[in-house]
């Protein structure tokens, strides 16, 4: 679509680019265009590729095939001074900038005016560095430390420090993810202001209103594969998100009709003050309830309150007809609720420590007497555990750091059905792995459901989301927006609502 | 753990190797009863060593042992002027509480105030030899003052060991007890370890390192009624700077500034390293700047030990990052 316009030709092209991972396709031959004075929105789910493609463009990823053209030119990038002499520059989700700094070192580090004897010029920086932010509207003054700053003037000194070294390609990768309604108007304008001085700029985003506002074109991926571009006004949000979401959920998923029993968890009306607002949900025996959000949405901050990691400021809970009150998670594991992390390698296993240690950790309140371990019974719950999940290790005193990564997540699952739990919580339960052991872990927890576990799956990919869940709850922006069952569990409906689309299509 | 135990087998190696070397220089250090003089001398710094061992194994740091010793010491010693009836078991009871009295301060510190715990005992350090300066004005407490019971206790032998070596052994038992058969122990390591991690498995980290100090300094206490009652005598500046051989006892050890990665084994080993280079380089005329410069590479050298496990350790994080992208 819309590839024969009458446009200039583009600053940047990507033609063919692919980029595998051990065990993962991340690129697969994918096409991108960047148009002088024009903004390309990139869209995809998490998993598409974007980021990997922002690594591409700014040399810190080499690909492995294809070509990446500068002008019409073919460049390589094996560095990112390489991308940033060529014009290309990126501001990260989580932009690196120094606290300590003055605004003007951070914008100019690595590439300061220099005077006499290589020394920095000082003056020279500052009024350059107030140039640039003036010129991009910015009242901030060059000369403060940057932790005077608030979070959206970091972001102005980001783009000015972008700005610092005559770019012409701009990638924003979530730019808003941040920031209020009224910074993110700020940085539409600022949008404008560098489409007017001809920069091409690739915007990411997850958030359609704001594509549709800004966007003049769009590219959109999937599954590191490209599905077509074109330009803005040719295109209805419904169709936008097909492209985006198009597969068929026919993906081997051995969700097994479970028997869904009695209610287990009721949560009434939790509430963080910063964080998530009047949260309430049932969920049954044998059930898997999805929750499904843009990161950021507040699923994890509710999770890690509902284990006692953080206090809620309302709510309550029942768990088996009784009102529990979780004030750390010790409480939490006593009565019954865990909680796998997301992050398996900081939050999950404690590398140094033998294996039988890691599985027993949280259950060793039940397995200890009057505070002393009980090494054979540690033995004997450990075994039963990683015999169950066919863990392979020479011994069970072996530290868990000289495991490989799929054992390793092995014993941190061990660990928390060791507890013999009535609810478990997987956050993100295959982030980063690969497609067999994405399987893996999925026969698993519709194993665990049809004994009678009942499960809350923390998930951002979608076929996962919908090919595992009885239920989803959909959580935007802190809120419960959606709770979806059976026919109302499509693509479509879970993007609309985590986006904040209404259903006739529109922008809410 | 397999690292750790070779570890503990080169300081053996490295512990026989230096008594090899001094006794060829001069027989009479290795004879049995030498050896256990040395091991009685190095009594105090085994138990400082220990206490400090929790405390880094749980990424913290008490660098007031020594002042903690001190205070401790000087109470006990003014006590025993004051009331020389005081039976010697009070005594030690009041050092023990004493001292973790002042670790559980330091403790507080750290899990309540979240303040950095090589602020907080920095701070503290000063604060208890000032107070010691307070009761006494600088004066000392001297030999003459103090009642013989007072003094005999840590040198009174049994079966050939005095009491004050074996409360080294003791200690060394009970620690060793303590982190390999208590969930308070493996509480510490899987703090030391992953704190992100022990918080899910229901560990509560504050408190894990709060107890850690008070461990350090109850031991910290003890010693310092043995101190003092072993020297006869108590000023404010006993044992100054000795915070430092503990630490380098630990680091020599094998025990991780990181956290995480401690043995028992490894932290006696280690004090019992520095009491015989401190003892036996004397003896055959090694200068003073020598045995200064020995602890110092013995030191360089165990650290150097530990950040390489530490880096091979980083590379497969590193991968298990690109392949998570």
């Amino acid at each position: 679509m819309g590839h024969e316009q009458t446009h200039a030709a583009p600053v940047l092209a990507l033609d063919g680019i692919t980029k595998t991972f051990p065990g993962v396709k991340a690129l697969d031959g994918v096409t991108l265009e960047l148009y002088p004075g024009q903004v390309t929105a990139l869209i995809g789910e998490n998993g598409a590729g974007k980021s990997t493609v922002v690594k591409t463009l700014t040399g810190i990823y080499q690909p492995d095939g294809g070509r990446i053209l500068v002008d019409g030119q073919e460049v390589r990038f094996p560095t990112a001074q390489d991308a940033s002499a060529a014009g290309v520059t990126a501001i990260h989700q989580e932009t690196v900038l120094f606290d300590e700094l003055s605004v003007a070192e951070n914008i100019f580090l690595g590439h300061a005016p220099k005077g006499r004897l290589g020394l920095i010029d000082r003056n020279a920086m500052r009024v350059k560095a107030q140039d640039i932010l003036d010129g991009i509207g910015a009242e901030i003054d060059a000369a403060v430390r940057l932790k005077d700053l608030g979070i959206a003037s970091r972001h102005l000194v980001a783009i000015a420090r972008a700005l610092s070294v005559e770019a012409r390609v701009v990638i924003m990768d979530e730019p808003t993810a941040a920031l209020s309604r009224k910074e993110i108007e700020e940085l539409y304008e600022l949008v404008e202001k560098l489409k007017a001085q001809g920069k091409a700029i690739l915007f990411i985003s997850h958030k359609f209103d704001e594509i549709f506002r800004i966007a003049d074109r769009y590219t959109v991926f999937r599954d590191g594969q490209y599905i077509g571009a074109g330009e803005m006004a040719d295109i209805t949000e419904a169709d936008l998100v097909k492209m985006m979401v198009g597969r068929s959920v026919d993906q081997i998923f051995p969700k097994r009709a479970a028997q869904i029993g009695e209610d287990v968890l009721i949560v009434a009306g939790y509430s963080h003050p910063t964080e998530f607002e009047d949260i309430h949900f049932t969920l049954r025996r044998g059930e898997i309830l999805g929750f499904y959000g843009l990161v950021g949405a507040g699923r994890s901050e509710f999770m890690q309150s509902l284990i006692g990691v953080t206090r809620p400021s309302k709510g309550a809970i029942r768990l088996n007809d009784k009102v529990q009150v979780i004030r750390s998670p010790a409480d939490a594991i006593a009565a019954g609720i865990v909680y796998v992390p997301e992050d398996r390698g900081k939050q999950g296993a404690i590398l140094d420590m033998p294996i039988f240690q890691n599985v027993t950790l949280p259950s060793l309140p039940r397995l200890s007497k009057n505070g002393f371990t009980q090494m054979a019974e540690e033995f004997a719950l450990t075994r039963r555990y990683t015999e169950r999940l066919d863990l392979r290790a020479a011994s069970l005193d072996t530290t868990v750091g000289s495991l490989s990564g799929g054992n390793q997540q092995k014993v941190v699952i061990a660990k928390w059905l060791a507890t013999q739990p009535t609810v478990i919580i997987l956050d993100e339960p295959t982030k980063g792995i690969d497609i067999g052991s994405k399987a893996a872990v999925h026969d698993f927890m519709s194993e665990l459901a049809s004994e009678g576990l009942s499960v809350i799956m923390v998930s951002s990919e979608i076929p996962e989301i919908l090919g595992m869940s009885d239920r989803v709850i959909v959580m935007r922006e802190g809120r419960m927006v959606a709770e979806l069952e059976g026919d109302e569990l499509t693509p479509e409906t879970l993007v609309r609502h985590a986006a904040g689309i209404s259903s006739k299509g529109e922008a809410a | 753990m397999t690292q750790l135990k070779s570890r503990e087998a080169i300081l053996v190696g490295a512990i026989l190797l230096l008594l090899a070397l001094v006794a060829s220089r001069f027989p009479g250090f290795v004879t049995p009863s030498n050896l256990l003089a040395v091991f009685t001398d190095t009594a105090p710094l085994i138990i400082l060593a220990l206490g400090q061992m929790v405390v880094i194994l749980t990424r913290s740091i008490d660098l007031s042992v020594a002042a903690n010793l001190a205070l401790t010491g000087m109470v006990c010693a003014l006590i025993n002027v004051s009331f020389p009836g005081v039976p010697v078991p009070v005594l030690v009871a009041l050092a023990l509480g004493l001292g973790a009295l002042m670790g559980a301060i330091n403790g507080f510190l750290v899990w309540k105030l979240t303040i950095p715990p090589i602020v907080v005992t920095l701070g503290t350090m000063t604060i208890f030899r000032g107070i010691i300066f307070l009761l006494t004005d600088g004066s000392w407490v001297n030999s003459h003052q103090m009642s013989a019971a007072f003094k005999a206790f840590p040198r009174e032998t049994i079966f050939g060991l005095p009491i004050l070596g074996w409360i080294a052994v003791i200690v060394t038992l009970i620690l060793g007890l303590v982190m390999s058969r208590t969930t308070l122990g493996r509480a510490f390591f899987a703090v030391g370890g992953n704190p992100h991690a022990a918080v899910y498995t229901g560990i509560n980290v504050g408190r894990t390192q709060f107890l850690s100090f008070v461990i350090s300094g109850m031991l910290a206490g003890l010693t310092g009624y043995l101190w003092v009652a072993r020297y006869a005598v108590a000023f404010v500046d006993i044992a100054g700077g000795f915070e430092l051989d503990v630490v380098a006892a630990c680091v020599i050890g094998g025990v991780s500034i990181a956290g995480g990665i401690a043995t028992v084994g490894g932290a006696v080993l280690g004090a019992l390293f520095l009491g015989i280079i401190k003892n036996a380089l004397p003896v055959i005329d090694v200068s003073p700047f020598w045995q200064l410069a020995i602890s110092g590479a013995a030191i360089i050298i165990a650290v150097t030990f530990n950040s390489r496990a530490g880096r091979s350790k980083g590379r497969v994080i590193l991968k298990s990052a690109e392949h998570a992208q």
